[in-house]
């Protein structure tokens, strides 16, 4: 029910972003979405992608720092109260969200919340029990792909 | 002949080690003998020593114990600069039979010479450091130290030969082919500066080859102070037993001191030469076991005789016997010299301090760096440290506390805050011979 989210340590000054994307892109990965957490001198770029193992191999390989981390992915409506909603769910299991980010689909009326949590599996069981969509590699590949 | 030197490989001790098990009141004889020999020798035929000795009205004759060795002046780094290129020489021309040079990146040259017996006894010694670590005849040694103007790559190579091992000169560099060698040749030790060895264990990893699944046992690392937690790292990185090795040029090159099996500090070989350790402010001989800088007098050398040579290497000498039966004294691991003392807004810093703050934090030993720089006028020191995939998170919190935590860690070690800059792996370049680990940017 998890997805693995690839993290990418970055210096933060031009040009450091681009590489790691060319040598996803030369290796034909598909990005889904990304996010990218930065300091003043350091960031962290983390990416959802189809073949998170293969993209990890390719980075390591080219003398990148990669780690591989579960995150929790949940589909919701595209409209206003989307979010909060999730956040309530979360709120009431007394869960600590370490950080979200979001991207919506462009075919469909939906958006995809990405969750970080120290532990996945009770958030995943808190947003079971109320009804929510949890996605999981093969579902996100059938909505993206 | 002196293939008939086998060390056994059974275990036994190699037949040129057999100086290393003389009973005390012999070697001391052997080094007063030698010593007075010497003294004579540089007062006969160095000027620099004559006059030095006549200042103090000092003849030869005033050595008439070790002890006596303390009234005698001490010789410099500056000293062999002064009179480059061949101005403390003991030999004429024509019995030198090889020559040697620093490489002068800090100014001239120093050249040291070596005449046929010069080289036997060199020869000799790091016949007697190899067999201190174990190696024996049958064994495939790389030699993988600068061949050169550098006195490792040849020292080591005319010990390995001495001791009947085979020896695979490959230098430095080029660490694909070294990797390639390693594992075709069924090396079974490999002699490099610490740093390097460092640098091929990450490229062998690369490459995908498991340096613990080959012949390789041991490891002969000099050149360059190393720590502990280093070896640590490297032993349990390849699984071999690594050994730290000493020497300078100006001394003979490597084969000055060894560790054995203990790996508790190094054996002199206290009947070539002579270890003293003195107080680096005031020049007073410690006794045994304080810490001090090391001084060194050549007891058999011919050709370039050197009487209490300031190292500016920081050591202690161990008063303790040595479990492995050598009676040559040993000499703590140097961790620094007083060259590699920085200072900065008047507090003194060794490198080997940051690195043990990062050993303490990490667990292992990341790439690092220090940059000196100076701001409006204020020395700046930046440390900065590579992010390899076992520290990784993807939580910008988790790297900013480690940062924080090294910072921390540096900050009790030495004293002053430093700034800490995490990054990207192979981002500071490896180096090939000895490591480059500080930058001076203060540009005075």
């Amino acid at each position: 029910m998890k997805l693995t989210q690839l993290s990418v340590f970055l210096e933060n000054r031009p040009g450091r972003l681009i590489e790691p994307t060319r040598l996803l892109a030369a290796e034909g990965v598909k990005i889904m979405t990304l996010c990218l957490a930065d300091t003043a001198e350091f960031g962290i770029l983390r990416l959802i992608v189809q073949d998170p193992a293969h993209a990890a191999e390719v980075l390591d390989a080219a003398g990148w720092s990669v780690t591989l981390t579960e995150v929790v992915a949940v589909e919701v409506h595209d409209q206003p109260g989307g979010l909060a909603e999730v956040l309530g769910v979360f709120e009431q299991a007394g869960l600590n969200v370490e950080y979200v980010y979001a991207f919506t689909l462009r075919r469909e009326d939906r958006a995809i919340l990405v969750f970080r949590f120290q532990q996945p599996d009770q958030a995943i069981a808190a947003l079971h029990a109320r009804g929510h969509q949890v996605l999981d590699a093969e579902r996100l590949e059938a909505l993206v792909g | 002949m002196l293939k008939e030197l086998w060390n056994d490989a059974a275990g036994g001790f190699h037949p040129a080690s057999a100086p290393d098990f003389l009973p005390e009141p012999a070697l001391k004889e052997v080094q007063l003998r030698r010593l007075r020999a010497v003294v004579q020798r540089a007062y006969d035929k160095v000027a620099l020593v004559r006059e030095r000795m006549r200042e103090r009205e000092l003849t030869p004759a005033a050595i008439q114990t070790l002890a006596d060795l303390r009234r005698l002046p001490f010789t410099v780094k500056a000293d062999l600069r002064e009179t480059y290129p061949f101005g403390l020489f003991a030999s004429p021309m024509s019995e030198v039979v090889r020559l040697h040079a620093s490489s002068g990146t800090t100014g001239k040259p120093i050249v040291v010479a070596y005449t046929r017996e010069d080289i036997e006894v060199w020869s000799e010694v790091m016949a007697r450091t190899l067999a201190c670590c174990t190696l024996h005849n049958g064994d495939i040694v790389q030699n993988a130290y600068g061949y050169g103007l550098f006195t490792g790559g040849l020292g080591a190579h005319y010990g390995a030969e001495a001791l009947g091992a085979t020896v695979i000169p490959t230098s430095g560099g080029n660490t694909d082919r070294q990797i390639m060698i390693i594992r075709d040749f069924g090396v079974s030790a490999l002699f490099s500066t610490p740093s390097y060895f460092t640098h091929l264990v990450e490229r062998a990893g690369e490459l995908g080859v498991d340096l613990r699944a080959l012949p390789l046992r041991v490891g002969v690392f000099g050149a360059e102070p190393w720590s502990d937690g280093m070896r640590d790292h490297i032993e349990a990185s390849t699984g071999i037993d690594a050994f730290d090795i000493y020497g300078l040029s100006e001394i003979t090159g490597p084969g000055v001191a060894s560790e054995c099996t203990e790996h508790h500090g190094l054996h002199v070989f206290e009947d070539h030469f002579y270890p003293e350790i003195i107080d680096p402010v005031s020049g007073e001989p410690l006794p045994d076991g304080e810490e001090g800088e090391l001084v060194l007098t050549t007891l058999s050398k011919k050709a370039m005789p050197m009487i209490r040579y300031r190292t500016r290497d920081i050591s202690a000498i161990i008063p303790q016997r040595c479990g492995c039966g050598r009676s040559l004294r040993r000499i703590r691991r140097i961790a620094r010299r007083s060259d590699d003392m920085l200072i900065i807004r008047g507090v003194n810093i060794f490198p080997s301090q940051i690195e043990a703050a990062l050993l303490a934090v990490e667990g292992t030993l990341p790439h690092y760096r220090i940059l000196l720089s100076r701001e409006h006028g204020l020395d700046q020191m930046t440390v900065e440290v590579e992010v390899t995939p076992e520290v990784l998170s993807d939580q910008v919190r988790v790297l900013e506390d480690m940062r924080e935590r090294i910072a921390q860690a540096i900050e009790r070690i030495v004293g002053v805050r430093v700034g800490l800059r995490l990054v990207e792996p192979h981002s500071i370049e490896r180096s090939q011979g000895k490591a480059q680990r500080v930058i001076d940017q203060r540009g005075d």
